[in-house]
């Protein structure tokens, strides 16, 4: 006579990165319910036959090598961080994945990422263990514990004035938009176990769908550190913590929810050399002579246009084939604040961005100018805006007072003090680039309103008429 | 104790067994109960009555461990 035989499928048949004697056992304790999950979920993605697309993301706690046992891909994550990780998997993959966490892991150190990841929609499929303590470390109080319920760290009971009330994770993911299923079972009796398996096989199933963000609460039985027998543990489970978290559906979209399909990343370097509008750099530069490193650094209020000065530089060099970096540093106020950046030209590889010797210091203020004259190089060049009046130079150093703002206002050009800054830079010869930089760099920075560039361009030869009079 | 092979029975491996009585519990016929000999691992292993499964699963779904428990169900024809 035939039969059919139920046995337990989607686990491996042994367990040997367990090691020890027992290699067929799981390390769960005697009538634990992640032994009773582990099975569900494993007969689920056999059946739904996904165990070679799925990965499993195993958390940190009782569960933790949750790798040990399922059939299917791997992943053990840092403690809370598996939505991080299963964003990460899903986002990049075509791959069903499920995240598997306890309460201590998802509720309380990684209650953050899983609210993130849940608002985001993200696919995955979430199997939620609440058991109401921490359980691998000896039974602490979880999030999830019940008010007056013992453990170890609330050894009278919990007390709502002191701990607060116990989390509820269903409702709260509910609060959300995004997710497209959430439900909470309980792993007790036959009836209980029978309802939920049919709510974890949905969850692989709405994945392999691509379905987007599914959440199932497991109410489950902790013998060990709730100190009950097995039958007593579930019957509390069933008659007290379901009373604090009612089982059943909070929301289900699954009959409703399109396939999510986003957009292809495009991390190309041509992709992104296009968004940032960057130039090309190379190991050599495409000029080919060369030259010693040229340093340079702008300094001075946030608002007087440090940072795009020295953008402005980096980019005449780049269109004349050097290899150029731009580091800025900043406080964190938009505007007032100090700011600097540092940018190097070289036509070899840059080794680092930091600045310690500038050979041209351009000082926007006074309180730049003290901070940073003393760092120039012996026969270096300090460029600072005339409105300072009297100023000591180091010895050795050039100093060029340059009135920007006036010069501005000269040549009909009231907004273009930075120009002004910028072409006595290139006057000064000190950057080793060509006058054709600077024009470029003036046409890039104006792109996008190119009716500035002939006004800044008579600027620019402005300036460098005053230069050649006066620097 | 002899098993009725032309009825569903349940196998179980004793030796996987760590004696949590929730399938003494699960079983609606009653016809599991946890037994005297301790298995190589130090539980008292569940054993079947011999006769009355029904082939519910009842037990298997509740049982944590993998290789414990299996059911078997005679297919007719």
């Amino acid at each position: 006579m035939s039969e059919k035989i139920i046995k337990t499928t989607g686990l491996y048949k042994s367990f040997p990165r367990k090691g020890g004697a027992a290699k067929t056992a799981t390390h769960y304790c005697p009538g634990c319910g992640h032994g009773v999950l582990h099975k569900l979920i494993g007969e689920a993605l056999h059946d739904l036959e996904i165990q070679d697309s799925a990965v499993m993301i195993s958390p940190v706690g009782c569960s933790v090598f949750a790798y040990y046992y399922f059939d299917c891909g791997n992943i053990q994550v840092a403690h809370g961080r598996a939505p991080a990780v299963a964003t990460g998997v899903s986002r990049a993959t075509d791959k069903v994945v499920i995240s598997y966490q306890g309460d201590g892991d998802l509720a309380s150190i990684g209650l953050n990422e899983t609210m993130q990841a849940a608002n985001r929609g993200e696919k995955i499929a979430v199997f939620f263990v609440n058991n109401t303590v921490y359980g691998m470390t000896g039974g602490q109080m979880a999030p999830t514990t019940l008010v007056g319920e013992k453990t170890v760290t609330c050894p009278n009971g919990r007390d709502p004035m002191t701990q607060g009330y116990p989390v509820h994770m269903c409702e709260l993911i509910s609060t959300l938009k995004a997710p497209v299923f959430v439900e909470r079972v309980a792993l007790t009796d036959p009836a209980h176990i029978r309802q939920a398996r049919t709510v974890i096989r949905k969850a692989p199933q709405n994945q392999k769908e691509g379905k987007g963000y599914t959440f199932v609460e497991v109410l489950s039985a902790c013998p060990t550190n709730l100190k009950m027998s097995t039958v007593d543990t579930n019957k509390w489970v069933n008659e007290v913590m379901t009373k604090e978290y009612p089982l059943g559906n909070f929301r289900d979209n699954t009959a409703e929810a399109a396939e999510i399909v986003r957009a292809k990343s495009d991390f190309s370097k041509e992709a992104l050399d296009k968004l940032f509008g960057a130039g090309k750099g190379d190991e050599k530069a495409a000029s080919g002579e060369e030259l010693p490193d040229v340093q340079v650094k702008i300094a001075g209020f946030g608002g007087q246009g440090v940072l795009s000065l020295g953008t402005m530089i980096a980019q005449a060099g780049l269109s004349v084939g050097r290899n150029v970096s731009w580091y800025p540093s900043y406080g964190p106020e938009q505007r007032g604040g100090t700011s600097n950046c540092s940018v190097t030209l070289a036509t070899h590889a840059i080794g680092s961005p930091v600045i310690y010797r500038p050979d041209l210091l351009v000082a926007m203020n006074r309180p730049s100018l003290e901070k940073f004259k003393n760092d120039v190089k012996p026969g270096g060049v300090i460029v600072y805006d005339a409105i300072m009046g009297e100023v000591e130079m180091p010895a050795g150093i050039k100093g060029i007072a340059v009135p920007a703002q006036q010069l501005a206002d000269e040549a009909g050009n009231p907004k273009g003090a930075n120009t002004v800054m910028f072409g006595v830079i290139a006057a000064l010869g000190v950057t080793r680039l060509p006058d054709v930089a600077f024009r470029n760099a003036l046409a890039n920075s104006f792109a996008k309103k190119p009716q500035l560039i002939p006004v800044n361009e008579k600027l620019l030869d402005f300036v460098r008429d005053w230069a050649k009079k006066n620097a | 104790m002899e098993i009725d092979k032309t009825k569903p029975y349940p196998v179980i491996n004793p030796l996987e067994c760590k004696s949590c009585s929730r399938c003494v519990v699960a079983c609606p016929k009653q016809c599991l109960s946890i037994g005297k000999k301790l298995n190589e691992r130090g539980y008292y292993a569940a054993e079947y009555a011999g006769t009355g499964c029904v082939g519910c699963a009842s037990c298997f779904y509740s049982c944590p461990e993998p290789n414990a428990i299996e059911i078997h169900i005679p297919q007719k024809g």
